[in-house]
This record gives C-alpha cells, structure tokens and sequence, in this order.
C-alpha cells in the first residue's frame, strides 16, 4: 500500500511539471510580445524595461520558464493587468468560492445517482429505468450555461423565488452557507452545476450495478436466503470503489469547468475570473487561474487513486 | 437504447477477421441500424439540420445580420419574425438557421481534424511501444491533467477569439482522448497472430499498418469519435458564449446566447432558443453514436 502510495505521488511529480510548461507556454502563444501580454497598457517604457529584466525575458526561453517556475513555486503568480493586484490572492480567494458549491453540488448528484442508479437496476424497463435513461442523455447533452439560463428564466424571472446573479449583499468573505438569505444565492449555480455529473454518474451506476448484479455470488445470497434489501447492499459494495473514483472524477471536471454556470450567474469564483480574465485579455490573471486549477485537478486524481486502493482490497497494485 | 430485434444475425467480432470480410461487417452494421427507428429518427433530423444550415440563405425569411431598432425584441409567433427579434432587431428563425452552419462545423471539422492525427499519434505509440509509446502517451497525459473546458478555455483565451482559433482549439483539446483509444486499440491487435504472420511473411511495416491494423482500429477510433462531435459543438458553443467564438454579428448560436441574456426579463423564451438548437443537435448526435456503437458491437 505504501509503495503504491509513494509510487503515484512519484508518477505525477512529471504531470506537474508539464501543467507548468502547459500554462507558461499560454502566454507565448498569446499574440505579440509576450511582455505586451504581461504590463498594463498604460505602462511606461522604464516600467516596461523593468519587467523584461525582472522575468529575464531577454534570457533563453528554457531560463525564462525556471525563473517563471522558481516564482510560481514560491507563491508569486505575477500581477493582475485589470486590477494590478497579485494574481495568487484573487485567485485564492475566488477558489473558495467555487470548490464550496462544487463540493455540494457533487456530492448531492452522487447520492442521488446511487439511489436513482440502483432503482432503475434493480428494476429495469420500470418508469424510474427509463427517466434515469432519459436524463442520462439530456445530462451529456445540454449545454450547462443554456440551462443556467433557463433556470433563471424559470426561479428568478418567471417565479420570482430566488435571485438571479451574484452572492447577495453580503459579498463573499462573510457569506454565510448556513443562511437561507445568503444559501439562496448559491442554489441555482449548484444545481445547474449538478445535473451533467449526476446524468454521468446514475448511468454508470446503473450499468456497473447490474452486472455485479448477473455475478453468480449473488444468486449464492440469494439462495441462502438473504432478503433482496441486503442482496443490493452486497451489490452495491462491490461498485463503490468505481463509484468513489467516478465522484472524484466529476468534482474536478466541476472545479475546472464551471467557467460557463459561474459566468451566467456571475459566481465570483475561479470561473467568474477566466471570464474576467478573457474580457480584459488579463493574461496573468487567465495563467495563474488556469494554473492553479489543473494541479487541483491533478491533486484530485492522484487523492481518489489513492482512496480507491485503500477501500478496494482487490487492487493490490505494487 | 432499443433491443437487437429478431431476424439479424449478432455481428461477429472484426478481430482477426481477414481483410475480406469487411464489407460484410458494414452490411451487418447497416441492416442492425435499419431496425433501430431512435437512431433512424436521430439520423433524419442530423440531415435536417444540415440541410437547414446549408440551404439556409434560401430557407431564411430575413437577412440575419440586418438589425433594426424599431423591432427590438419582438415575441415568438409575429406575423414578420416568426421567431421573434434579438436586442438589435435581428431576426431569430435566420439568425438561428446561419448560426447552425457555425455549429455544425464546429462539430465536425475538429473531430475530423484530431481523428486523423490523434489517430495517427495513437496508432505509430501503440504499433512500436516502448520509447516512442511513452513518449506519445505520457506527452498526451499531460494535456489529461486539464479537464476539457478548462483546457479550450485557457488555450482560446490566449490565442484570442475568431473561428480559426476557436478550430485549432477544439482540435487539441480532442487529440488527446482519440489518441488514448487508438492507442489502446492498436496494442491490442499488433499482438494477435494474424499481425504476427503477416510480419512473418514479410509484409512491410507500412503494409502491415495499413492492411492490418488500421482497418481493426478503424471501428472503435470512429464510433468513440462520433461521440467527440455532440461535445465539440457543445464545447464550441461555449466559447462562444464566452466572446471566444465567431466575431459579432456573425449568427452563431453560443454567441447568441450571450447577447440574449441581456433581454431576459423582455423576452425569455426568445432567450432559450438559441440553447434549444444546441441541445437539439447535440442529443441527435449523442443518440446516433449511441446507436452506432451498438451496430458497430464496440465496447465503450
């Protein structure tokens, strides 16, 4: 367990680096001078002249990406064009934003995907099989910020029950997730946030548990003569391995890709500041995002391979 | 997805099937999807929408980029704009016609574009192995530590806007999970004996690639590709709706999305319907690659 352990942590040192490489090349790729892409407008040619030779960009462009990973390491990910305020502490704060609705959102989606998965494969053909079909394909489908849209339309605009954009009076640092004042701003980014990872997940679901379902121990419970209640217990043991590993999955796609639902509700989390990001072409602002938010997505990877072999003793992986 | 109906024959495995029996499996794949009336269906509004887009300065009751401030925002069903108007008087039901030929080619230009060289990256890392397969492979990991919002968002918002940028996006975003699944392919029949003989007797490389191994690789690279088209229009779509798409006046039905938003409380259902023409393409798609995975007996 151990060895596995530390040989997983050794294996994603190299995807680290090259997510670093990834998001250093960003700003070489944007168009012009890569110094026009990191000063304000505005910035005087001293200004200017002093910045070419703090980040060493007359130096080769393999020095250039060591001084720029040495900086990243330390915690200085450069400063914002539009607000010239450090990129690392936006980010940061916005990050807290995000990772609080996308955790609810996708922990909400896996219990529901568990029960509406087991149902439809316990009974399959029924009303409960087909609906969970039906959404599975309308989850993959739907684009999240149409029906971040339509959700508004529906609760803010023809209900009226809930607000439409933003996080309410209280901004962000004293908001408050156990008050339904504050909690109602955050409903609807979690659910349209919800529904493509529950799709995915009640689909999987249902298919993994149906074929533990067909595996001959479970006709030997049957024949002992346990009741169908325990049966899918024991069923849904065995998926749950697949099932941790699918909900990690799906809570990084939602870290990383809540750019579109945070935009529609102007969610100030990292979504909401890629977005500000690509409107003020804030290319700083856009990489330290970027950056910050793939190695979560690593870390979260690296996190459920880990949980997934120390709660399956099946995958005994040296 | 529906049952295999009574009369058709289970399509055997193409594995180690000679050469010659191919175009029986593709008329086995065929007589599996005429019985199967949800793909039919799916297929006949694909064509629709394509027929739309490409005949659709014919089909287009008005010019799409033709604004007028006097019908700002009319509903659905006026007698002029069947569709209603957008916040500069444009017509939707144009505007939504030229916008699909954005969409669709945002569906089908990247995939075709990463198949053929994620496929081609997955087949040379998956045939040779060793070295120049780590090299691919974990090169390709690289772009997996993103997920793919993420990395279209990051790739578009430096290149900046425009239909060219928005392609080359796309199509690196989709290289990587094509190249994953023809390498995994490929690995797999380059050990079987039919390869070995074929080796064995001499066949070049080259030939051994192209007689051999491709044909085997080609069934499960095009049905996980078709599955690509649904995301690459949703993910267009997306930057789009973000400023990273086509330039403005042009129709496109992300961006129309974006600059509805703002009429929601005039006009809200006029605001969903650039979304319920993505959605409508892309379930259509999603359903025909369910249907051709099917018919084609590939494992997911």
């Amino acid at each position: 367990m151990w060895m596995y352990a530390l040989r997983r942590l050794i294996m994603t040192i190299p995807i680290l680096l090259g997510v670093t490489i990834i998001c250093f090349a960003l700003v070489q790729l944007a168009p012009g001078d890569p110094v026009q892409n990191l000063v304000r407008p505005d910035a005087t040619p001293e200004q200017i002249a002093a910045l070419r030779a703090y980040y060493g960009l007359d130096q080769p462009i393999v020095i250039q990406y060591v001084l720029w990973l040495w900086r990243v390491l330390g915690g200085d990910f450069g400063m914002s064009i539009s607000t010239n305020l450090p990129v690392a502490a936006e980010v940061m704060r916005a990050f807290g934003n995000t990772i609080v609705i996308a955790l609810i959102s996708v922990v909400g989606a896996f219990i529901a995907s568990l029960v509406l998965g087991t149902i439809a494969a316990t009974r399959q053909g029924g009303i409960v099989d087909r609906l969970v079909t039906a959404i599975a394909v309308f989850g993959i489908s739907v684009p999240t910020f149409w029906l971040a849209v339509v959700l508004v339309i529906i609760f803010a605009v023809n209900l009226n029950w809930l607000p439409a954009t933003g996080m309410g009076t209280s901004g962000s640092d004293d908001f408050n997730y156990l008050d339904w004042n504050d909690f109602k701003f955050a409903v609807m980014p979690i659910i349209a946030l919800a529904l493509p990872p529950l799709a995915i997940m009640t689909r999987t679901t249902r298919s993994s548990l149906s074929e533990v379902l067909n595996q001959d121990f479970i006709q030997t419970l049957r024949a002992k003569g346990l009741s169908e209640f325990s049966i899918i217990v024991h069923a849904i043991r065995n998926i749950m391995p697949a099932a941790i590993a699918m909900l990690g999955l799906q809570l990084g796609y939602l870290i990383g890709g809540s750019v579109l639902v945070e935009t529609v509700f102007t969610w100030p989390g990292t979504g909401f500041l890629l977005n500000k990001a690509i409107l003020a072409r804030d290319i700083p602002l856009l990489q330290g995002t970027i950056l910050l938010l793939a190695t979560v997505f690593v870390l979260i990877n690296l996190l459920v391979d880990l949980v997934q072999s120390l709660v399956d003793p099946r995958i005994k992986r040296i | 997805m529906t049952d295999i109906p009574a009369g058709s024959m289970p399509v055997p495995a193409t594995q180690g099937a000679p050469a010659t029996k191919v175009r029986g499996y593709w008329g086995n794949v065929w007589n599996k999807l005429r019985y199967d009336p949800v793909t039919l269906f799916c297929m006949g509004l694909i064509l629709l929408i394509i027929l739309s887009a490409v005949f659709a300065p014919w089909l287009a009751p008005l010019d799409p980029e033709k604004s007028s401030m006097a019908n700002r925002l009319r509903p659905i069903g006026h007698p002029k704009f069947l569709l209603g108007t957008d916040e500069q008087g444009r017509d939707i039901l144009s505007r939504l016609l030229y916008g699909g030929r954005v969409s669709l080619m945002m569906g089908i230009v990247p995939v075709v574009f990463a198949t053929l060289i994620g496929g081609a990256f997955g087949i040379i890392a998956g045939y040779y192995g060793g070295k120049v397969n780590m090299v691919i492979m974990r090169t390709m990991d690289v772009f997996f530590a993103f997920p793919s919002v993420l990395l279209a968002v990051a790739i578009a918002g430096s290149l900046g806007g425009g239909i060219g940028n928005q392609m080359l996006t796309l199509t690196v975003v989709l290289i990587p999970p094509i190249c994953r699944v023809a390498e995994t392919a490929t690995s797999q029949v380059r050990s079987l004996d039919f390869v070995d003989a074929a080796r064995a007797s001499g066949a070049s490389t080259l030939s051994i690639l192209f007689t051999h191994v491709l044909i085997n690789v080609l069934s499960p690279v095009l049905v996980y590709a078709s599955t690509l088209v649904s995301i690459s229009i949703i993910l267009a779509a997306g930057l789009s709706f973000l400023g990273l798409g086509v330039s403005p006046p042009t129709a496109d039905w992300g961006l129309m999305l974006s600059t509805l938003r703002q009429a929601i409380y005039v006009q809200p259902l006029v605001t969903a319907l650039p979304g319920i023409a993505i959605l409508i393409t892309s379930i259509a798609f999603n359903l025909v690659s369910d249907g051709l995975r099917q018919a084609m007996d590939v494992k997911a």
